[in-house]
């Protein structure tokens, strides 16, 4: 139970699910940015994220390198059979990404700079949901190698989840800005929220029901006897925190919506979780089979132990040091 | 079924990795320069009080600002395509290189992102001390990071402390051998000092720039000063330590060292150092050479003598590409020798009192303000192209490390890459051109560049500039 490969499957999840939450919110942002018409109210959001975006990418680097180191077979194996939509995503990150400086360099072209941090953001939410559902789905593999065809990712499924992160990545952008902003941008923010909270919850609903379709061995694990009593929990606590989330929006509590939308994600990562183990690449590698030698485990897993809280605390001062609502009158530039 | 791979796509993956390499060394080539630098204008402001410091901090660090950012949305492409198209190199090779990269992730990246944010945008939110000490942190971020990545290259040309399993994975026996291997010393002194070099040519120009257009300046004088020394000390010892480089290649990739010298014969008594030859390798020869005899023998073994092997020592399928090798280390090592002029100069118009009045050598030192970006890319080429036809060095043949990709795949990929760095890339650079056209003063003063602004922070009188927004 506790040998390295399952320990590093674990740490990589933690990876990834931090990195949905983080990244989510500031692509969330990117997401909702058209809708937030006034050039103050855009320079307002931009700022609330500015100082921390930076980092939150970082993670999805975590994402990847360490997929590579710990399980090389299944790095080998996904991103040749979702080679387009990795590079989409990966283009679309550089488009929003560069909108954060160049957007206060050149007031001429402020309105373009902010379609590439609208379109860049919404780009890669929609891969990145892709590459999800795809994955999810299944990846057909030959020996070593991605085995399947070019457009095996691209399937109503796939669009589907797609869809549906799209609409949760603009709640926990929104419900953020919630928090962090006030005045008119909190009005708006709210209005939003609303919007996205009621999309996400119902595109999640549908891809949850959808999920168990897919195959018989993730059917059995949630509707067989015995499991259903483990599993039973996710979808409660979901209905529970939608409750709160509502509450939350309607009652004008300031934090609570961002926080109960990180509580759904989380769920909804759980949920994912048991139907994907023990598998890495889903009914086709699994975790002890793609994972690297101990000797790679462990050497990494020494470092992992002592930095990831040490990143973790320095990460949380930032977060800190910009802590409470944004002043908008704040910025280096 | 062998997942068949054509020659074409093996070109177009190896363009698109050599596209997007390149691109991507050029923003951490100057990050980890003006890192270092920001944290020494910083340090020298708290230590002396004198505000020119300060306000060439501002000015640097909104150009930091943007380069890193660039440098981190590429970095971000990279963590990915070895998987998109080197997928079985990746498999491979992971086990080894990637921990490594891990490492760089967890101790370098992180570190970087997590102090970037307080550095940028934290003046008058923390105290000056810790304001400090996170331009300290991003500083020795980008030099740790620069210390993984070299160690993976580094291993990569010279593997070591590993086994082969049955899959044909490397498998780590000594991580020791494997981060220190024979290699890395070299080529992480080599590329820091490059990086140093590259910045300081950088402000130099951007100093000179500002002095031929006013030389009481008293920024423009700062900083060119402050570049020049930067050129006058290290330009020196960089191209000491490129001649160990030198030698430890030789010693450990000879085959490089003789594409890079152009020695397709082997020199029994004594080799020759051609300066100037065409690289014909379809006939095995340098055609209209000129050289020095055996000097290629003394920089190589110090001694004229030394008998040298020529690349007819090795097999035809095993030779990296010689042109390009040959004349990337001729451009790097040029550029290397025109720094030292500058940084020579410099030394003399400082002890004749003449360095900020001698406009015809601000001209020189503003032509030479790229010169590092060139040289840096030069040396990499010399370095990677002369690995060839290997991605580790005669173990794993770049043909055996491709993904199954196709070709029309990957050519859609590399068209995509090259029009969007280019245009966004090109935005950037014309912004930053654009900063370091202003002096810092006028830059503090645009319009919508509010440092921080006076009175939304408790400490804003910690900001000189905030106080005095006139000045």
């Amino acid at each position: 139970m506790f040998d390295l490969p399952t320990i590093w499957a674990g740490l990589l999840a933690v990876a990834i699910f931090i990195y949905v939450i983080l990244d989510g919110f500031d692509l969330g942002i990117g997401l909702v940015f058209p809708f937030l018409e006034t050039d103050k109210c855009r320079d307002v959001a931009m700022n609330s994220v500015a100082p921390v975006w930076d980092g939150n990418e970082t993670w999805l680097v975590l994402g990847g390198g360490g997929l590579l180191a710990a399980f090389p077979l299944a790095y080998a194996v996904v991103l040749p059979a979702l080679y387009a939509p990795f590079i989409i995503m990966i283009l679309a990150l550089v488009f929003r990404g560069v909108a954060f400086e160049y957007r206060w360099r050149d007031k001429a072209h402020e309105k373009t700079w902010d379609k590439s941090f609208f379109f860049g953001s919404l780009l890669a939410t929609f891969t990145q949901g892709i590459v999800l559902g795809a994955f999810v789905q299944g990846i057909e593999v030959d020996g070593r190698a991605y085995g399947g065809g070019w457009w095996d990712w691209l399937t109503p499924f796939s669009m589907m989840c797609g869809v549906a992160l799209t609409a949760g990545y603009a709640l926990l952008g929104s419900t953020w800005l919630v928090m962090k902003t006030e005045g008119i941008l909190r009005e708006k923010a709210y209005r939003i929220s609303k919007i996205t909270a009621v999309a996400t919850l119902a595109f999640m609903g549908i891809v949850s029901l959808w999920t168990p379709f897919l195959s018989p061995e993730i059917a059995e694990r949630w509707f067989t006897f015995p499991q259903l009593l483990f599993v039973l929990p996710v979808p409660t606590l979901v209905f529970i925190l939608a409750g709160v989330l509502a509450f939350g929006l309607v009652k004008r509590r300031d934090s609570l919506p961002f926080l109960a939308t990180i509580g759904i994600f989380l769920l909804c990562f759980i949920g994912l979780g048991i139907g994907i183990t023990p598998y890495i690449v889903p009914r086709a590698i699994t975790i002890a089979e793609a994972a690297a030698p101990d000797k790679s485990l462990m050497f990494m897993l020494v470092g992992a132990l002592i930095l990831l809280p040490m990143i973790l605390a320095y990460t949380a001062y930032s977060y800190w040091v910009f802590r409470g609502k944004v002043d908008p009158e704040a910025g280096y530039h | 079924m062998e997942p068949v791979v054509s020659e074409l796509a093996v070109n177009l993956a190896r363009a698109q990795f050599a596209f997007t390499v390149s691109f991507h060394i050029i923003f951490p080539a100057f990050s980890i320069g003006l890192a270092s630098y920001l944290m020494v204008l910083e340090g020298l402001w708290l230590k002396t009080g004198n505000d020119t410091y300060l306000r060439l901090f501002k000015y640097w660090r909104k150009i930091f600002a943007v380069a890193f950012g660039m440098g981190v949305v590429s970095g971000i492409v990279m963590a990915y395509q070895f998987g998109t198209n080197w997928s079985v190199f990746s498999d491979k090779a992971g086990p080894v290189i990637g921990p490594l990269m891990a490492y760089e992730v967890l101790t370098a990246f992180f570190l970087e992102a997590g102090f970037l944010g307080i550095m940028l945008f934290g003046m008058g939110r923390v105290s000056k001390r810790l304001h400090f000490i996170a331009t300290i942190m991003v500083a020795f971020g980008t030099l740790l990071s620069a210390t993984w990545i070299l160690s993976v290259n580094s291993w990569m040309q010279t593997p070591a402390g590993f086994s082969i399993n049955e899959a044909g994975q490397f498998i780590p026996e000594s991580w020791m051998e494997i981060i220190f291997n024979p290699s890395f010393p070299y080529r992480l002194v080599h590329m820091v000092l490059a990086a140093y070099l590259t910045t300081a040519f950088v402000v130099g120009a951007v100093g000179a720039w500002h002095l031929l257009k006013d030389r009481t300046n008293k920024e423009a004088r700062k900083m060119f000063s402050m570049a020049m020394w930067m050129a006058a000390i290290i330009a020196p010892i960089q191209i000491i330590a490129g001649d160990f480089h030198g030698i430890n290649t030789l010693e450990h990739q000879p085959a490089k060292v003789m594409a890079m010298e152009g020695h397709f014969e082997s020199h029994p008594e004594g080799a020759p150092l051609y300066l100037f030859g065409i690289p014909d390798q379809e006939n095995q020869e340098l055609k209209y050479a000129i050289g020095i005899p055996k000097a290629s023998s003394l920089i190589l073994k110090h001694d004229l003598n030394a008998p040298l092997a020529g690349l007819d020592t090795i097999p035809r399928e095993d030779q990296p590409p010689v042109a390009i090798v040959f004349w990337s280390f001729r451009v790097m090592v040029g550029i290397g020798m025109l720094m030292l002029l500058v940084g020579v100069t410099s030394l003399f118009l400082r002890w004749r009192k003449r360095l900020y009045e001698a406009s015809l050598f601000h001209k020189f030192a503003l032509v030479m303000g790229p010169s590092g970006f060139v040289a840096v890319l030069a040396g990499w080429i010399t370095t990677e192209v002369g690995r060839q036809p290997f991605t580790v060095y005669g173990l794993l043949r770049t043909t055996e490390s491709i993904a199954p990709v196709e070709a029309p795949a990957v050519a859609a990929s590399l068209l995509a890459f090259v029009v969007v760095y280019f245009a966004l890339f090109g935005a950037g650079t014309y912004y930053i051109l654009k900063m370091m056209n202003k002096t810092p003063g006028e830059l503090a003063k645009l319009p919508g560049t509010v440092t921080r602004t006076a009175g939304t922070t408790p400490a804003a009188s910690l900001d000189p500039d905030a106080m005095n927004p006139a000045e």
